[in-house]
């Protein structure tokens, strides 16, 4: 792998950010109004709920998790599809840049334009609704990055499908989030979910975050090492989407639908 | 007395290309079939055919992004379809359907693509193009708002930026004007002598081809139909000019039967 080949795909990247206000905004615009709808909604539930239980760092903290993996995986994807859009995959696979290479690229936008996601609903999370962070301890560090690498492997899989399916097909990249979270436990305990769903929540590592979450702020007891199998999942499954991207890249080369990508097509 | 037989070495250079029995199909459609050839280094091989002939195909072979069914591509002796990262770091293309992203200006789409082939010195090289293909005054601008024959001319010094070994242009002057193309064909033409580059050009201006290729293939249903010196080809096969031999080679593709 060449770091100079990974750095221009991560520098495209940047030029396209530093050059438009509307590629910018986004970034913390709908982060912002989440962060605004669910801080009132979790101080609602708190005038009206039995004292003793705080919804802030519970129902607040989650939303914000949550969209962290969601900014995530729509910073790999849309660095993706901004080659999509532009129509520069010849350009780009026409020369020597490798796969892994391209994927670094997009995972290092993904770092970048995610982390200023999750700096501003930190800021005002704290600043508006009093959320710390403080409350999570140490399993913050754990919880952020069990998230951040699903988010990876979620935004390398449906960047590979969209690959696969064609430019109209990246509708499906926006709805992942949201078709998973009632699996992943995010706003309320897996155990709440009917057997076959839980199943389904035990494949899934946000879950692993979710509950240990909602632990920590009951003071419950919690066994840490659970998020062991979130993380070693969210490791697999970035495993996994990088050979599924590679296996699709390999298809398009071989029947022609990278060199006709804008047809649907290969024939 | 027994002769000493001496076996003289050959010193000719090798060819930067070569490709052997190639070939491609679409389910039933066979759009290349059986091609080979070799281009060795400071040579313009043009790649002639009527629409659908296969020349896209082949450079989308040679370029990395199609995989032959069967045969072979070496570039610069490395096995393209084996070592592709490798293979492609001596190659560089230019083709009037993949225009560089036009929400980047001229400057940034250079650098991206002059990492992307880690081009040493990359600064520099960048002033050298922006003012071999006049387009400094362009440097700020995004790619999407130039004339189609600037976005050429990019297109073209994005194409050198890694001095290839092998260049491949697809219609490169397809879209700008007489004055524009003469100039754009003279930068080509000095490029491949200076770098002893191998260069691999399709195009329907028989005028074009005439003039700068050295070598001209035909090619018509995926074969190679007919090669030779562009200026000696057509009396050879009694044709007046290289357009008429063309027309003759797109009309046998039509009624396959008289051929």
């Amino acid at each position: 792998m060449r770091a100079r080949r990974v750095a221009a795909v991560a520098l495209r990247q940047f030029y396209l950010y530093s050059g438009s206000a509307t590629r910018v905004v986004p970034l913390f615009a709908w982060v912002a109004i989440d962060i605004t709808l669910w801080g009132f909604i979790s101080r609602y539930l708190n005038s009206v709920a039995l004292p003793g239980y705080n919804f802030i760092p519970a129902l607040l903290g989650a939303v914000l998790l949550w969209d962290f993996l969601a900014r995530v995986l729509q910073g790999v994807s849309t660095a993706f599809l901004e080659d999509v859009w532009s129509r520069n995959f010849l350009n780009m696979f026409a020369t020597p840049l490798q796969i892994s290479e391209y994927i670094c690229g997009l995972v290092i936008t993904a770092v970048v334009t995610s982390l200023i996601g999750l700096l501003t609903m930190l800021a005002l999370a704290a600043a508006a609704f009093g959320l710390s962070f403080v409350a999570y301890g140490a399993a913050l560090v754990p919880f952020v990055l069990v998230l951040f690498l699903t988010g990876i492997a979620l935004g390398i899989a449906g960047s590979a499908m969209v690959l696969r399916l064609g430019p109209a097909s990246e509708w499906f990249l926006w709805p992942m989030p949201a078709l998973i979270a009632p699996f992943a436990g995010v706003y309320y305990p897996v155990s709440t979910l009917p057997g076959w769903m839980q199943a389904i929540s035990r494949l899934l590592p946000p879950s692993y975050v979710f509950d240990g979450m909602r632990a920590i702020v009951r003071h419950a007891p919690w066994d840490m090492r659970s998020l062991a199998i979130g993380l070693a999942l969210s490791v697999l499954y970035i495993v996994i989407a990088a050979i599924f991207f590679r296996q699709v890249y390999r298809f398009a080369v071989r029947t022609g639908l990278l060199a006709r990508y804008n047809a649907e097509s290969p024939s | 007395m027994v002769q000493a037989h001496l076996e003289l070495p050959d010193l000719s250079p090798p060819p930067v290309l070569v490709v052997s029995d190639l070939r491609k199909t679409y389910r039933e459609t066979v759009a290349v079939d059986g091609v080979s050839f070799a281009i060795p280094p400071g040579e313009i091989v043009g790649l002639l055919g009527p629409n659908g002939a296969g020349k896209t195909t082949i450079v989308n072979i040679i370029l990395g992004v199609l995989e032959p069914n069967t045969g072979s591509i070496r570039i610069d002796g490395i096995d393209l379809l084996r070592r592709r990262s490798a293979a492609l770091a001596f190659t560089n293309f230019s083709a009037v359907y993949a225009a560089l992203p036009g929400n980047l200006t001229v400057e940034q789409n250079l650098r991206v693509f002059g990492l992307i082939y880690e081009v040493p010195a990359l600064a520099e090289r960048i002033e050298d193009l922006l003012v071999r293909f006049d387009l400094v005054r362009f440097r700020g601008a995004k790619s999407g708002v130039l004339s189609s024959g600037e976005q050429t001319r990019l297109s073209l010094a994005k194409a050198l930026l890694n001095r290839p070994k092998l260049l491949l242009l697809d219609e490169p002057t397809a879209s700008i004007d007489p004055s524009a193309a003469r100039e754009i064909r003279d930068l080509i033409r000095a490029f491949a002598e200076e770098n002893a580059s191998a260069v691999l050009w399709t195009s329907h201006n028989m005028y074009e081809v005439e003039e700068v290729c050295h070598r001209v293939l035909f090619l018509s249903r995926g074969r190679v139909l007919l090669e030779g010196d562009p200026k000696l080809l057509p009396h050879e096969h009694g044709a007046a000019t290289l357009e008429d031999l063309f027309v003759k080679v797109a009309r046998e593709r039509l009624h396959p039967e008289h051929s």
